[in-house]
């Protein structure tokens, strides 16, 4: 799918100070070396089948499917995996690769902080020292991850600048990295930023659809005819998406963060109110102002309140393959509580938005048509920002 | 070639760098008068950008304040009319590949080059990516200015040949910001670029102090300030222009 400097159609690039660029070269050639060694694919899925608990189930939701009587519903329960989300998948692998590199330190930038979460825990099992940089915003809004994080070894880093959310998470990793790049590698957490980044955190996130399709082949013996993913960054969609994108019958749809609106300045959905860009590291869709300047965006997910996408998404709506929908936080709001109550699954916010969608459409689909939902991750973390969204207090509640 | 070439002929040059619009633009202009009329030989006039991630939190906060006050590229492109009616130092725009790229690369380069900037540094743009960039900027002859920093080793060869204007090299690793100690061999990465070619180099990033200034005037053909005067700025608000002509004396004459 890419070309020169990692390329998706325009989009992509390698945008980032000389000071990087060798580094980013070096990972690259490690990738390429280490993805084709089977020593290395050998530990990483001993790592994802003993460690992670891959494969994760694909689950017949079959309350929902009835409650909204049409296509029928799977979930891919990427919420079943160690650390409670999907980006265990791309930390085991970039860490595993930093290892073989000679890397002795990992940084990262976290939104939810289930990233931050999910590097600092391979840094504590693989022995490496780690340092998360996290909005201040966020740390407030995820408290709970920000304890994780710290009780895992690692280091987190308040970040004041900007809006004090992901964007400047990352921003802050950037500039970090071009402090100290010897022993240290950046472990981003979504298909996004330079070349090789888009690239590597797709290979390692794709064992979603991988498994996706084995498993829908074996329940249902043929492939499904949508399949459903929250989109930020893109990591948990692209890796949902990838082993589709050569089955044309097989609709991929992303759900950006609407907020309270793409009618709204409060909002994060970059495909649906963004226009092409340059920035951290890559050419693609950003929320911006007409003199190109980042706008603050804003969602009720830290997780998708980001003014990008990745690359090879914005490539994927400029070809049509793929289909950006916008969610707002209300709807997602009320598909966390209805996944809740109807499945007893309590999803991560960032996945209800996918669940939102699915709820519209799922009704005015075939009973013998399948949608495939990916959960990327659990709830518990947002329970307590969803109860003050709702304005229930709840015993525990220092606020 | 651009007028870039003018800043090397009093000696070592002294670059001195200003965000435009911190904290206003009338207090930029009065400030570039300033450091022209002080002996500065070229001056980056820098476009803030919302999330400048080559910047220290000293530029940092530059950014944060001009933008917050309103600045905008075409309010930017209107002072650089009127500074070009009092000033004929080299300029060259410091920014962001997005402030050139939204903007229209090919509108913001010819704007560049009817109102007299020389050149354009942009930090996020390696000599990977500047193909998209570097053929605008000849159609108007504005020079696009290459960085080599402490960890280009290998490339510094391949990025000295094509360079123009000038090189900026990045004395150390990290971003912008004042540093008390400059430790890499900046005399080895001089003598690299100077094997493949006569542009001319000049040391920015952690200079601060005249001393500094002198170390490296004497390892190349120039020093790069910006987070010293930008400080001064800060301190000092609108009463700034004096004081910061004052400083760029001080650079200037100990590099003689």
């Amino acid at each position: 799918m890419t070309n020169k400097n990692g390329r998706f159609g325009v989009h992509g690039g390698q945008y980032i100070p000389e000071t990087l660029m060798n580094a980013v070269i070096e990972l690259e050639e490690a990738y390429n070396h280490y993805k084709n060694d089977p020593e290395f694919n050998k530990e990483l899925q001993t790592l994802f089948n003993e460690y992670a608990g891959r494969p994760s189930l694909l689950y017949y939701a079959e309350k929902m499917t009835k409650d909204l009587g049409g296509a029928k519903i799977y979930l891919k329960r990427e919420d079943l995996n160690h650390t409670g989300s999907h980006k265990i998948n791309n930390v085991l692998g970039q860490a595993l690769l930093a290892k073989k590199m000679g890397k002795t330190r990992l940084i990262a930038e976290t939104g939810a902080g289930q990233h931050g979460v999910a590097t600092a825990t391979a840094a504590a099992l693989m022995g490496m020292e780690c340092v998360v940089f996290m909005g201040e915003e966020d740390t407030k809004r995820q408290a709970l991850n920000v304890y994780r994080m710290e009780l895992l070894g690692a280091k987190v880093v308040p970040v004041k600048t900007g809006t004090a959310t992901l964007k400047d998470a990352v921003s802050e990793a950037m500039r970090e990295w071009t402090n100290r790049i010897s022993d240290t590698h950046y472990c981003l957490g979504s298909v996004m930023g330079p070349h090789p980044f888009p690239t590597i955190v797709r290979d390692f996130q794709a064992v979603i659809s991988k498994e996706i399709k084995e498993q829908i082949l074996e329940k249902e013996g043929r492939l499904p005819d949508a399949v459903i993913a929250c989109v930020g960054g893109g990591s948990n969609a692209i890796g949902s998406f990838y082993n589709f994108i050569g089955d044309e019958s097989v609709k991929l749809i992303g759900c950006e963060a609407a907020g309270r609106g793409i009618d709204t300045f409060e909002t994060a959905a970059t495909i649906n109110t963004g226009r092409l860009g340059i920035f951290h590291g890559m050419k693609s869709y950003f929320c911006q102002d007409k003199y190109g300047q980042i706008a603050p965006v804003y969602s009720i997910s830290a997780g998708l309140d980001y003014p990008g996408i990745g690359p090879e998404h914005a490539n994927l709506h400029d070809t049509g393959r793929a289909q950006y929908v916008p969610v707002t936080d209300d709807e997602a709001v009320e598909a966390f509580e209805y996944l809740s109550r109807t499945e007893g699954i309590i999803p991560a916010i960032e996945s209800a938005h996918a669940v939102a969608h699915a709820m519209k459409i799922a009704p005015k689909m075939d009973k013998d048509e399948i949608i495939v939902i990916t959960i990327s991750g659990r709830g518990d973390k947002d329970c307590a920002a969803i109860a003050r969204y709702k304005g229930v207090t709840y015993v525990g509640e220092d606020e | 070639m651009s007028n870039i070439k003018k800043a090397f002929e009093n000696g070592k040059a002294f670059i001195a760098f200003i965000t435009c619009g911190d904290p206003d633009l009338e207090t930029t202009k009065k400030a570039v008068i300033e450091m022209a009329n002080n002996g500065a030989d070229l001056i980056e006039l820098g476009i803030p950008f919302s999330d400048p991630t080559a910047e220290g939190p000293v530029i940092q906060g530059a950014n944060l304040r001009a933008l917050t006050g309103g600045v905008t590229t075409d309010k930017i492109f209107d002072m650089v009319r009127d500074l070009r009616n009092e000033v004929s130092i080299p300029m060259v725009f410091m920014t962001y590949a997005n402030v050139v790229y939204s903007y229209d690369a090919d509108v913001f380069i010819k704007t560049c080059s009817e109102i007299g900037i020389d050149g354009l540094i942009l930090p996020d743009l390696p000599f990977e990516e500047k193909e998209e960039f570097d053929d605008i900027c000849h159609k108007y002859g504005v020079d696009l200015v290459s960085l080599i920093a402490p960890t280009s080793e290998n490339r510094i060869a391949m990025i000295a040949k094509e360079a123009e204007g000038f090189i900026y090299v990045v004395s150390s690793l990290g971003v912008t910001g004042t540093r008390t100690e400059i430790t890499t061999d900046l005399g080895s990465i001089v003598k690299a670029i100077r094997e493949n070619t006569d542009v001319p180099c000049a040391i920015g990033f952690g200079i601060s102090t005249p001393e500094q200034a002198k170390k490296m005037a004497d390892v190349s053909d120039g020093a790069i300030v910006g987070s010293a005067i930008i400080k001064i700025i800060e301190k000092y608000g609108r009463e700034c222009p004096k004081y910061v002509g004052e400083y760029v004396k001080s650079m200037k004459e100990a590099m003689a």
